[in-house]
């Protein structure tokens, strides 16, 4: 993914305060390790369609506090691999925000967007630009911090530091 | 203008003069802790070919969210950590028995003022009652600490809430953590930093004061800071494992929110089903039948916290069938209570002590509730199923109560005991 990335897909609309019990319930925390495995039970307690019917770079819009709870990352992880393509929210709890920019999965702010947006409707975000197209119009939101966007670049968290470390490992090499 | 003390530290951390709320900054970590996870942690750190931990005196990895192991499994993960720690010659790990990793790490004089503390458990700003900021982060976080050393953080905009005069004779800091989070709600302080201040907060011992920072994660801040005074620098005297920098907010700040709260309005107060910001005086709960009393945890689990208990359960029986778990914080707890007597005065009631760690908290073991059951707890969490099973209730509340409903069988003010 880079800067000038483009996201175009369907939108899952939710309430308040969903919690990471129903977007990867505590039951399979410790059964299911495998992230190939983890789409079939995002949002199981919430709603049973999405996991069916998700689609590549779908979005997920949703009111405040998105993601409270457990620290649990697989409640990102699930998302992530089952194509989502980026959560507007009111707002986000913060680990849970924390565990998606590491994560590579747009997280955003726009709680003016979060009103107009209809579920279902198609909607389009320009990360770079910072803004959200949708029937109602066009909305913003504070684009993603630089460092932030190093770690969307890698593709996640864990590939960053890989790079980072072994950037670091052949430096001491010929140093 | 001035700033605030996340402000500060993180400015102070990332080398520049000033942050802004909003910015973000790379800091270096001087305490990263991690517990019974970091088994998983180490295979993060692994796939990010991660071979030799950044520095090894940065960790803090204590041993108790399942400890003793109650299963082969549990005992397995545990294994892997002993191994990690000897391989990797980390010099701050605290076994099965020494206690919950928020008091040990206070007590081993490892959460210093003006320090910076990242841990991957979410009561991870409990270290902030010492005047270190103190976050929790992920386990993927956590593995790049390892590897790297540091970490980005978003400098958080920061919430003052100010706390006047003394609480009245049977209200705890509980109480008045309960009556905080019942006001501002779960999100009430979400990504923000929080700051206490005021004559009442300064009046209450330390013990008291950790629950206030141990709480604040349940309205969703991402640290919660107590100004250090002579109060913690006396017991940091004999403990404290390197010399520290204290670190106060400007007088000048700027805070993006202010709340005042006077501490002789608050009464006793129980965190009701299914989530902790379900609050309600006691006096409207009094009656509800309780199946357990589990005091404990790294909220309510310290000295004092046994010491109210044991006044409470002192010459009296537990009701018949009504349990009561009492669960040390730490190993250094236990003694102290043995010595004080409070040990003593739990097993003559029919009170079962066991080995300091989390215990049922969070559902691991010793002493889940059962399918219908009601617990009152002195912990910080309530939410459906955390205990084990999502069929039972949890009521949190102050030691004095905790012990007295266990008294009665049902939830009861201590001043209405027989």
């Amino acid at each position: 993914m880079n800067a000038n990335f483009v996201i175009k897909g369907r939108v899952w609309k939710y309430s308040d305060n969903v919690n990471t019990d129903v977007i990867f319930p505590g039951k399979y925390t410790y059964t299911v390790s495998d992230p190939a495995e983890m789409p079939q039970y995002a949002l199981a307690d919430l709603d049973p369609n999405f996991a069916e019917q998700v689609q590549p770079f779908d979005i997920i819009v949703a009111g405040t506090n998105w993601g409270c709870g457990s620290s649990r990352e697989q409640a990102v992880t699930c998302l992530k691999e089952s194509g989502l393509g980026a959560i507007v929210a009111k707002s986000f709890a913060r680990i849970y925000y924390r565990n998606c920019l590491n994560a590579a999965l747009p997280a955003l702010i726009s709680p003016d967007a979060v009103d107009a947006i209809q579920d279902g409707e198609i909607i389009e975000i320009n990360l770079q630009r910072g803004e959200i197209h949708c029937a109602a119009g066009t909305f913003t939101f504070p684009p993603l911090p630089e460092m932030v966007m190093k770690i969307f670049d890698a593709g996640g968290l864990i590939p960053y530091t890989h790079q980072r470390l072994k950037t670091q490992k052949e430096g001491q090499k010929k140093g | 203008m001035g700033q605030t003390f996340a402000e500060k530290i993180l400015a102070k951390k990332a080398g520049v003069k000033k942050t802004q709320p909003g910015e973000i900054v790379e800091v270096a970590p001087d305490v990263a802790l991690s517990h019974d996870n970091t088994a998983a942690i180490y295979e993060i750190f692994k796939r990010m070919g991660g071979e030799s931990v950044f520095d090894p005196g940065v960790h803090a990895i204590f041993l108790d969210h399942a400890a003793p192991a109650p299963t082969t499994k549990h005992a397995e993960n545990h294994h892997l950590i002993r191994q990690f720690v000897q391989d990797q010659s980390i010099p701050h790990f605290y076994d099965v028995g020494r206690g919950i990793c928020h008091q040990v790490l206070v007590e081993e004089g490892l959460a210093l003022p003006g320090e910076l503390v990242l841990g991957s458990d979410s009561h991870t700003p409990h270290a902030g009652v010492m005047g270190a900021f103190a976050a929790g982060i992920g386990r993927s976080e956590m593995a790049s600490i390892w590897a790297l050393g540091n970490l980005w953080l978003r400098v958080p905009e920061t919430m003052k809430i100010i706390v006047k005069g003394q609480l009245m004779e049977g209200v705890t800091s509980k109480d008045l953590a309960l009556h905080v989070i019942g006001d501002l709600g779960s999100d009430g302080a979400l990504y923000m930093s929080v700051e206490w201040h005021g004559d009442g907060v300064e009046a209450l011992s330390l013990a008291e004061r950790a629950v206030l920072p141990n709480m604040t994660a349940e309205m969703g801040a991402k640290n919660s800071y107590l100004p250090p005074d002579q109060v913690v620098f006396d017991y940091l005297n004999q403990r404290a494992k390197r010399s520290y920098e204290p670190i106060l907010p400007d007088p000048d700040a700027q805070y993006a929110m202010v709340k005042e709260y006077k501490s002789a309005e608050i009464e006793p107060l129980i965190a009701c089903p299914h989530t902790v910001d379900n609050v309600k005086p006691l006096s409207e709960i009094a009656g509800t039948h309780v199946d357990q009393a589990f005091l404990g945890t790294c909220t309510n689990g310290r000295l004092e916290d046994l010491a109210m208990a044991a006044e409470v359960l002192s010459g009296r029986q537990l009701a018949k069938g009504t349990r009561m778990i009492v669960i040390p914080a730490s190993s250094e707890v236990y003694k102290e209570a043995l010595l004080a007597g409070y040990i003593e005065v739990f097993l003559s009631a029919g009170a079962i002590v066991e080995s300091p760690g989390c215990g049922p908290c969070m559902g691991n073991h010793m002493g889940v509730p059962a399918v219908g059951e009601v617990t009152i707890s002195s912990a910080n969490r309530n939410f459906r199923g955390r205990m084990g099973t999502k069929d039972s209730e949890i009521y949190l509340a102050n030691p004095k109560v905790v012990a007295a409903s266990a008294v009665a069988g049902e939830i009861i003010h201590p001043k209405d005991l027989q």
